[in-house]
């Protein structure tokens, strides 16, 4: 093979080999950012808009009105039961609170409240919790004569 | 097929995976990669072909059209068993394999030139059997993929895995030697032409009944143990089945005199009980042990001082002893920064070129240059090994995701620092890319593994459905009803429950 083909083909197949690594990191890349939250750019499909991510997740959950005013929770992956039931993770004492009351749970990074079949009803702010529905942080939660928050 | 299905069906906005968007399946990708790989490997065959030959040969052919066939089967089945598995797992070990491939090619048409000029006869093509073990080691892969439908099942022949993986392990060493030696290395089993070193299954065999004893008795390790110089021990026979195993494993390879796979498995059961326990103390226990081995093997046996002498200075041995590494190392300063070009350097003068030393055959064609980026190569297939791990959400999944990778990770690191002179030098095989039957195959049934782990963390959870949502501001007033008595167990499930 004549010298000028045999190093350009030499030169050149470096550079293919480097641009498959190329590709594969770029893959590594997206799936970095998909893990996070953000997004990026996928090779073969579209750009996709960056979102940046609300980052502020709730640490712990605050009793700021009712009897246990003041109590703080700090929030791992578990599920918080709300209630008078002695096994519940924030137990009630409250006339106007069920025995099972609510549960607070996590889904990904956000919270969600969801009703037990309360006699009296949850409230998120003032609109009653019928079904698993989004807490944001900072937002009153109203079980009874008690009112939580999370906070970050 | 899941392919373009990239933006699943996810119920209800926000129920994505881990809050995030949901993962596409990367099936797409893992296509565009390996036609990527295979165009690379075709070219490289074609370089190889015309540096060497000055023409193209039916060979070629044959080669590219095997290597097409396996990779198409193997994206079959990944996208038939395991959809969500990770897209850059298969594409890497493709492009290994296949450079692999190339390089051995590589090496037979230069030993056949040899052969021809000096009048002797034509020594077997290599590169067929090698292509050969390539589909057996497909046909493992697929049927661990097809079998294994859930790693986890694995857990539960923990026991029957460590006793087959000790058996196999100590085959060679009790056979005549007729059988099982080769090269002063007692590790095969040899029936008519073909052998294989079980070795390396048992490799895998051991790290399956290591996760899986040590997710057992983790809890025991890290509570039940004794204060000890401020490290925590476990008890004595909370470790026992683990050291014996490790003690026999170790203890057997060397009395095969197979060193290289005897620091393999001391490496894989520290990482492993490091990850399961956390504790920094097993470390230090596990290297104050390795240096007393090294110790004691180095004044035992002769095989040992040689290979460090050799290590030392190879040089001052070169007819001989040191001829091998030196001719690596006179090769791997030939190819320099960029190589020669493939086809076009004599990688063929260093003792066993295509199997221990085929790193330094592709250095010597392909530069730092290339082999930079063929470590990165392996080092994105061992990332993603790793981060299967972590995403995974089983402890025994976690253990095994990272001891395979671990292996693949500690084994090229061994290979590769014995062959540049970084490490006393110890025979064992580059995964994928060297010639040998075992190691490919085996290191197939890895990947599917490791696959199949992949899928198992990357597959969106099955949730039920959720309830139509209703604004809450349009919801009407109802009429509260006290429930029976028990647990309500309401719409949402847990974060980990509502798998199949």
């Amino acid at each position: 093979m004549p010298e000028l083909v045999l190093q350009l083909t030499r030169a050149g197949f470096l550079a293919l080999l480097w641009l498959f690594v190329l590709v594969a990191l770029r893959v590594v890349r997206s799936d970095l950012y998909a893990a996070s939250g953000l997004r990026a750019i996928m090779p073969g499909g579209g750009r996709v808009t960056a979102r940046a991510g609300r980052s502020r997740t709730a640490r712990q959950l605050l009793v700021t009105q009712g009897p246990l005013a003041g109590t703080r929770i700090t929030l791992d992956s578990r599920p918080i039961l709300v209630g008078r039931a002695d096994d519940s993770t924030l137990k009630l004492d409250d006339d106007y609170a069920s025995t099972r009351h609510a549960r607070i749970s996590q889904q990904g990074e956000e919270w969600y409240v969801e009703d037990l079949g309360s006699t009296n009803g949850t409230y998120l702010d003032r609109a009653k919790v019928t079904g698993p529905t989004r807490v944001p942080l900072g937002v009153p939660v109203r079980i009874g004569k008690t009112v939580i928050e999370l906070r970050s | 097929m899941a392919a373009p299905e990239s933006t699943a069906a996810r119920p209800g906005g926000a129920n994505g995976r881990e809050g995030g968007p949901v993962l596409p399946t990367g099936r797409t990708i893992e296509l565009l990669l390996l036609v990527f790989a295979a165009v690379i490997v075709t070219g490289a065959l074609v370089l190889v072909e015309a540096n060497q030959e000055q023409e193209l040969t039916p060979t070629l052919l044959y080669v590219g059209l095997a290597y097409l066939v396996v990779l198409t089967l193997a994206h079959l089945a990944v996208r038939r068993f395991a959809p969500y598995a990770d897209p850059l797992i298969l594409p890497s070990v493709a492009l290994l394999n296949g450079l692999g491939l190339v390089m051995i090619h590589r090496l037979d048409l230069a030993d056949q030139d040899r052969a021809a000029l000096l009048g002797q006869p034509v020594p077997d093509s290599l590169v067929f059997k090698q292509i050969l073990w390539t589909a057996v080691g497909l046909a493992l892969f697929i049927a661990v993929l097809w079998r294994v439908s859930d790693h986890r099942t694995l857990a539960r022949y923990g026991f029957t895995c460590g006793l087959v993986g000790l058996v196999l392990l100590a085959l060679p060493g009790l056979l005549p030697s007729s059988i099982s030696e080769v090269n002063g290395a007692k590790l095969w089993i040899r029936v008519g032409g073909a052998g294989i070193q079980p070795g390396e299954f048992a490799k895998i065999l051991l790290i399956i009944f290591f996760a899986a004893f040590l997710v057992q008795k983790r809890d025991l390790f890290s509570t039940a143990g004794r204060r000890f110089l401020g490290m925590e021990l476990p008890r004595a026979r909370d470790l026992a089945p683990l050291l014996v195993a490790w003690g026999l494993s170790v203890g057997v390879l060397v009395v095969e005199r197979d060193l290289g796979s005897s620091l393999l498995f001391f490496g894989i059961l520290l990482v492993l009980l490091y990850a399961a326990t956390e504790r920094v103390s097993w470390m230090l226990i596990g290297l104050g042990f390795f240096v007393i081995g090294a110790l004691i093997a180095y004044q035992l046996f002769g095989h040992v001082q040689v290979r460090v002498q050799v290590w030392l200075d190879p040089f001052s041995d070169y007819e001989n002893r040191g001829y091998q590494i030196a001719q690596a190392l006179f090769g791997l300063g030939t190819g320099g920064v960029g190589g020669t070009g493939l086809g076009a350097g004599r990688p063929d003068l260093v003792p066993f070129a295509e199997s221990d030393f085929i790193w330094s055959s592709l250095g010597e064609e392909l530069g730092l240059i290339g082999l930079a980026s063929i470590l990165v190569v392996y080092l994105v297939l061992i990332t993603r090994g790793l981060r299967s791990a972590l995403a995974v959400r089983d402890s025994f999944g976690k253990l095994l995701a990272t001891g395979l990778s671990f292996a693949v990770a500690l084994q090229i690191f061994v290979v590769i620092g014995g062959v540049t002179k970084l490490i006393p030098l110890t025979g064992l095989t580059l995964p994928f890319l060297s010639y040998g039957g075992s190691s490919l195959v085996a290191n197939y049934a890895l990947v599917a593994m490791l696959l199949r782990i992949s899928n198992a963390a990357r597959a969106p959870l099955t949730r039920r459905p959720a309830a139509p949502a209703v604004p809450i501001a349009d919801a009407g007033t109802e009429l509260v009803q006290r429930p029976a008595v028990g647990p309500t167990t309401g719409p949402l499930p847990g974060p980990t429950g509502g798998r199949p």
